[in-house]
């Protein structure tokens, strides 16, 4: 926002110099930015306060399985009962509670996707406190993600390369059209479709629960925000053939041969060497 | 049991000596009782106009066809109908539709309309006559005397030579199908100091860059730049064939989950290991890796290997553990194999030992 | 043609059509050929046109066949995309794939007619596959149809392997994820497993002729084959004439049914219109095999739900359950968990299926020719046996498509392997036994309405106050299908002073056959002879007698004037049983 409003203010500056003008451009955004955006404004304004929230909300709602300072507990027998979240950053905050993973309703192998518990500001809140504990990745910038940030006359070599990326590094769990994949011991990976580009870019930065990590320094930020638009791409483009039956690949094609073929023609067959209606006349004309 | 005798000119059965223990007479034909519209010249008046319609719905469908065919866009803006493309729907209701108007009213002529009274045709012997056996069997036999090949042995003996050694060409004119395997399969282009790159950017990686949990799915630095390697550009088929052989996965894990073979205490960095990402079972490529785990399962046939474990198989039908990749770090502090690898990659073959 | 030879057989008539039909004759003498097959007899039974759904699918298929191979490039030359789907624009790929691309997006129709060349494809596997399973079911591949039978079989196999050669073609990501695992199978063949691919693959793994060979195999050596065996099956089906069902009227000796001209012209006709129009409704409004979406072949790509088509599921399903057996001996390598499940199996299945017939033959001793089809009940162990067939067939079918199951029902995917793995071996046991005792009962419940008549659902009270269910003799027709079973006979071991100076292994293998012979038929409830039948009408007659002293007296007071006897027994409220129609009666009407 601050960044937008900047540029524009720079524009007006060039194309109408002068100091009073400049001043006065300068005023107005800081303005529009102060009536526009309050939370945001007061957010920065006090982190330490968003902290000490957070921390309120954190040990009401996580402390029970990742531990009072999120150091983590660890059951009986040694095993992780809620992992530490020292240094997995706001980011991860960002998308476990943001997609309503977190808090989990019960232990399971994996975290479904629910309704979301908290507003957007007890989650900033929180993600502000995971992210004291330790150094982590932040909550991305909308730039880094939004594949609207692509200039125009680059969007399709994006798309492309987004697609290379995605075929080469996300396919295999989370199948061709992104409607997901199973993973061993009733785990899977799950549809990304519909999924907020944010949420998207911060699983691949953090590698929630199964995921792997993929880190800004080696799949870039742009190369993520590629994947991104690749996938909006998907998800928009026309069903050229038809109904996709879910993208499921050739299992589901399978079935809809057996009923919807093979089924309707056994159908017509039955039509076809069934008697037709008898008349209780005896015949006369015939 | 001797086979049954058909006489078609007798087409009672009572010659047939099962047919004589049937335990119940047969009834013969139910009375054949006539259709509305054998009797009812409305009926048939409406039938008729009924399958009439059919093929007139059938007409119309396909010139509809035509239309859809010069009305919808294809190509890079297509035009949609509830989100599908909308030549291929329109095109394949219209077509449907057309085709199916036409064989539906083609049955229901046949069901209403045509003559409905069964009947009956004789079988016949499907054997031959035996005096046709006999002519045939004579006549064969004249001409195999007649060329003398019972005889003259050796005419037979060389001609059965002959035709066999024709075989030979038949074999050897496939040799060129294929170059002989040599010792393709036993390696890659991987070598000492070759960096290990990301796969589609091929950006190389620093170790500090890879996080704990993280996986890179990584080939070798030579097929995005060649010359550091002495190397002529892979391309084209020469690039998937290499593909196929030197696919990577790099993954982080915490060093103390690791439990390296003998031999392989210096093969990772920092928890960084590197395996090949062909499957040993039938050559899927696999990245599917869970990070807590440390557990890599295949898509194709789910074997699942752990790569905490020097690759070992804990699940399904792959029998080898995956060949692993040595790794260390260059001068200028990226990571680089420090050999090919020490296995064949991929599926196992009979002279793999 | 046909028509044209009716009116030659009439030279009479100088009609223009005779005039053509004249000149063919006069060259060809086709009126000889035409005069019988003009009004040939088919029976009308709907199982009968399983097969028809093959041969018209085939015909798709090779219509929509054409069209496709006017735009395709079966090349893997390396091209830039630059056509209408933008998502892969800029992209290498092979020509294979581009112009797949091109016949999806640029072409009108084209992506129609590729949708509906692979639903037909889909179609003419399954359809084979029922149309086999009715012809095992009723005994149609006894003699003297054994021929036809083995001939189907390898239609089978050839459809099969023209299929898996057709999805290769387009080079995407899951097609040559397909041909990378039949590499690896071709590569654990013992000795020469390497050298193969290598040939095949024209050197290492993908190679670039792969393509170019599949698609000669596919377009040009398959169906050609395909057409000459399916010529072949339909001239034996003519030579031989159709089987048809026991019933009154039908005999070994005859066929029933209505002509070729102009039944089942229009009929089969029709239905070539149906199953055309039903698979181009299936081209128009369900997407399959969208490899826009996969993407250009990369051996190091794969996507979750790697799945061959429908009809290799079988084979998927045997590789994913078995264990990861491999032996290292003597410095080879011999991969029990890619041979066993992927070329010894398959073989063991197909030639299992060939042989079936002269199986059963030498099991039963049944040399008759048999042109009756036989009631699955009739012949429980082989219904059974294809029972248990389905059920393996179903099971391995599901194990091959277990990360979908998981993902769809969220069900745990190691936990389906290891019960598949189990399954294989229990359930088909269980099914065979299941079904076969099913039949035999079913047996028993034809045996009973033959001896004792139908339960007419009449509750009686007797005098005494006693209840008792009326039974009615079953129609002479219902009974004469019945007992169309011809009589049957277990094999009997030669007297042992016969066996003087026989080797001993031929004697262990006529005591095997004596025993399969007295499983086989065993169990089944032989016919009852004229002479039990007879006696169970006399018994049946004396009871009615009894109970109905004056059978006139219990007729209902609504005015039933039907006749008062129905099939020669006194009328005690039986009309109301549902098998009779009864004047003045409305609630049955609808």
């Amino acid at each position: 926002m601050r960044l937008l409003t900047a540029r524009l203010a720079a524009r007006r500056r060039s194309r109408l110099a002068g100091p009073i003008v400049l001043l006065l451009g300068l005023l107005l955004t800081g303005g529009a930015y102060a009536l526009l955006s309050p939370a945001q404004a007061e957010s920065t304004g006090s982190d330490t306060d968003d902290v000490a929230k957070g921390r309120e909300l954190f040990l009401v709602g996580c402390s029970s399985c990742h531990g009072k300072n999120g150091e983590g507990v660890v059951d009986k027998n040694g095993d992780n009962y809620g992992p530490s979240l020292v240094g997995v950053g706001a980011a991860a905050v960002d998308f476990q509670v943001g997609t309503g993973r977190m808090p989990m309703a019960n232990p399971s192998q994996q975290a479904p996707v629910k309704r979301v518990a908290y507003n957007d500001e007890e989650i900033s809140q929180l993600a502000a406190f995971v992210a004291s504990l330790g150094p982590g990745p932040a909550i991305p910038d909308a730039e880094k993600y939004d594949p609207e940030s692509i200039p125009e006359d680059e969007r399709q070599e994006a798309i492309v390369r987004g697609g290379e990326f995605f075929r080469t590094n996300c396919t295999a769990c989370h199948n061709f059209a992104a409607s997901g994949g199973a993973l061993p011991d009733g785990k899977y990976a799950p549809s990304l479709l519909g999924v907020e580009p944010r949420h998207v870019y911060e699983a691949m930065l953090t590698g929630p629960q199964q995921m792997p990590v993929f880190s800004d320094d080696v799949l870039e930020p742009e190369q993520k925000r590629d994947i991104i638009a690749y996938l909006q791409s998907i998800e928009e483009q026309p069903k050229y053939g038809g109904t996709t039956l879910g993208s499921y690949g050739p299992v589901a094609e399978g079935m809809v041969a057996w009923i919807g073929g093979i089924g309707v023609l056994v159908g017509f067959a039955v039509w076809i060497a069934s008697h037709t209606a008898r008349s209780s006349r005896k015949g006369t004309k015939a | 049991m001797t086979d049954l005798v058909h006489d078609p000119n007798n087409p009672t059965t009572a010659g047939n000596p099962d047919a004589v223990a049937h335990p119940v007479g047969d009834p013969g034909f139910a009375e054949h009782r006539p259709r509305p519209t054998d009797v009812d010249p409305a009926a048939e008046k409406r039938a008729e106009r009924q399958i009439a319609t059919f093929f007139g719905l059938s007409s119309l469908m396909a010139i509809l066809f035509c239309v859809a065919y010069f009305t919808f866009d294809i190509g890079d803006d297509p035009d949609t109908i509830l989100g599908m493309g909308a030549s291929n729907v329109t095109l394949g209701l219209t077509l449907g539709l057309a085709l199916l108007f036409i064989g539906i009213g083609a049955i229901q002529w046949s069901r209403k309309l045509m003559s409905d009274t069964e009947i009956v045709e004789m079988r016949h012997a499907l054997r031959s006559p035996d005096e046709d056996r006999e002519e045939a069997i004579t006549a064969f036999n004249t001409g195999v005397e007649d060329s003398g090949i019972a005889r003259r042995p050796l005419i037979r003996n060389s001609l059965l030579g002959a035709a066999g050694t024709l075989l030979l060409p038949v074999i050897v004119a496939l040799r060129d199908l294929g170059p002989l395997p040599g010792d393709a399969l036993y390696h890659t282009v991987w070598k000492e100091g070759m960096r290990v790159v990301n796969d589609v950017s091929g950006s190389p990686i620093r170790p500090e860059w890879v996080r704990i949990g993280q996986l890179v799915n990584a080939e070798p630095e030579v097929f995005y730049n060649p010359e550091p390697y002495d190397s002529e550009p892979i391309e084209g088929h020469h690039l998937l064939a290499e593909k196929a052989k030197a696919a990577l996965i790099l993954v982080r894990m915490q060093p103390d989950d690791i439990t390296p073979a003998e031999g392989r205490e210096n093969w990772g960095v920092d928890g960084i290991l590197a395996y090949s990402k062909i499957c040993t079972h039938v050559g899927c490529p696999i990245s599917l890796w869970e990070q807590q785990t440390h557990h890599l399962l295949c898509p194709c046939h789910q074997s699942t290997f752990d790569l905490a474990d020097n690759g070992k198989v804990i699940f399904g039908p792959a029998a080898r553990a995956l060949p692993q990749l040595p790794l260390a770090v260059d001068d200028e502090g990226y990571l680089i194999a420090t050999s090919d690898f020490t296995e064949p990659v991929g599926p196992s073959f009979w002279e793999r030992g | 043609m046909s028509t044209h030879a009716k009116t030659a057989a009439k030279p009479a008539k100088p009609s223009r059509v005779g005039a053509v039909a004249n000149w063919v004759d006069e060259r060809a003498g086709i009126a000889t050929a035409a005069k019988k097959q003009v009004r040939k007899v088919f029976p009308d039974h709907w199982s009968f046109m399983l097969g028809e759904i093959a041969l018209w699918s085939f015909v798709v298929l090779l219509l929509t066949g054409v069209f496709l191979s006017l735009w395709f490039k079966p090349g893997m030359g390396e091209v830039i995309y630059d056509g209408s789907y933008e998502q892969l624009r800029g992209l290498h790929m092979s020509e294979a794939y581009a112009s797949t691309l091109e016949i999806s997006f640029d072409v009108r129709g084209g992506l129609l007619m590729r949708q509906m060349h692979h639903w037909a494809a889909m179609l003419f596997i399954a359809a084979m596959f029922v149309h086999l399973m009715r012809v095992f079911l009723t005994g149609a591949f006894r003699k003297p149809r054994e021929l036809n039978w083995m001939i189907g079989g390898v239609l089978l196999l050839l459809g099969i392997l023209e299929g898996f050669a057709g999805y290769s073609l387009p080079d995407d990501l899951l097609s040559g994820t397909g041909l990378r695992i039949a590499d690896g199978l071709v590569k654990a063949t013992p000795i020469v497993g390497t050298y193969m691919s290598f040939f095949m693959f024209g050197g290492e793994f993908p190679g670039d002729v792969i393509v170019p060979r599949l698609y000669i195999v596919h377009v040009l050596l398959i169906p050609g084959l395909l057409l000459a065996l399916i010529g072949a099956h339909m001239m034996l089906l003519v030579y031989q004439k159709h089987t048809q069902w026991p019933g009154p009227g039908k005999t070994e000796e005859n066929v029933v049914g209505y002509p070729m001209l102009p039944i089942y012209a229009a009929k089969a006709g029709g239905y070539f219109f149906i199953v055309f129009g039903v698979t181009a409704l299936l081209g128009g409004l369900v997407s399959i095999n969208p490899v826009w979406r996969y993407g250009p072949y990369n051996p190091a790509e794969v996507t979750a739900g790697s799945q061959p088509d429908w009809y290799m599921g079988v084979a998927e399903g045997l590789l994913r359950i078995f264990p990861g057996w491999e032996t290292e001996i003597f410095g080879v390598t011999i991969s029990w968990n890619v041979m066993l499940p992927g070329q010894i199996f398959p073989m063991l299945i197909l030639g299992g299926t060939l042989l079936y017939p002269f199986i059963e033959q030498w099991i039963t001793g049944d040399k008759r020719e048999h042109h009756l089809l036989q009631r699955p009940r009739n012949a429980p162990n082989r219904t059974a046996f294809l029972a248990a067939m389905m059920s393996l067939y179903g099971l391995l079918w599901a194990a091959g498509g277990n990360d979908i199951l998981a993902i769809l029902f969220n069900l745990n995917l190691n936990h389906i392997t290891y019960f598949m793995r189990v399954a294989v071996f229990v359930i088909p046991p269980i099914v065979f036994w299941l079904t076969r005792r099913w039949c035999i009962s079913l047996q028993r419940h034809d045996h009973e309405k033959l001896l004792h008549g139908y339960e007419t659902g009449v509750i009686m009270r007797s005098p005494e106050g006693a209840y008792s269910e009326r039974h009615l003799p079953i129609s002479e027709a219902e009974a004469y299908y019945i007992t169309a079973q011809e009589p049957e006979k277990v094999y009997e071991l030669p007297a042992e002073t016969d066996m003087n100076g026989v080797a001993n292994r031929k004697a262990r293998a006529m005591k095997l056959r004596a025993r399969m012979s007295k499983y086989w038929f065993g169990d089944n409830v032989p016919r009852p002879t004229r002479e039990e039948l007879e006696a169970a009408r006399l018994h049946a007659e004396h009871e009615l007698a009894q109970h109905d002293p004056d059978g006139h007296q219990h007729l209902p007071a609504g005015g039933y004037t039907g006749s008062h006897e129905l099939d020669g027994h006194p009328v005690d409220g039986h009309q109301f049983d549902g098998r009779h129609s009864v004047e003045g009666e409305e609630l049955r009407k609808h």
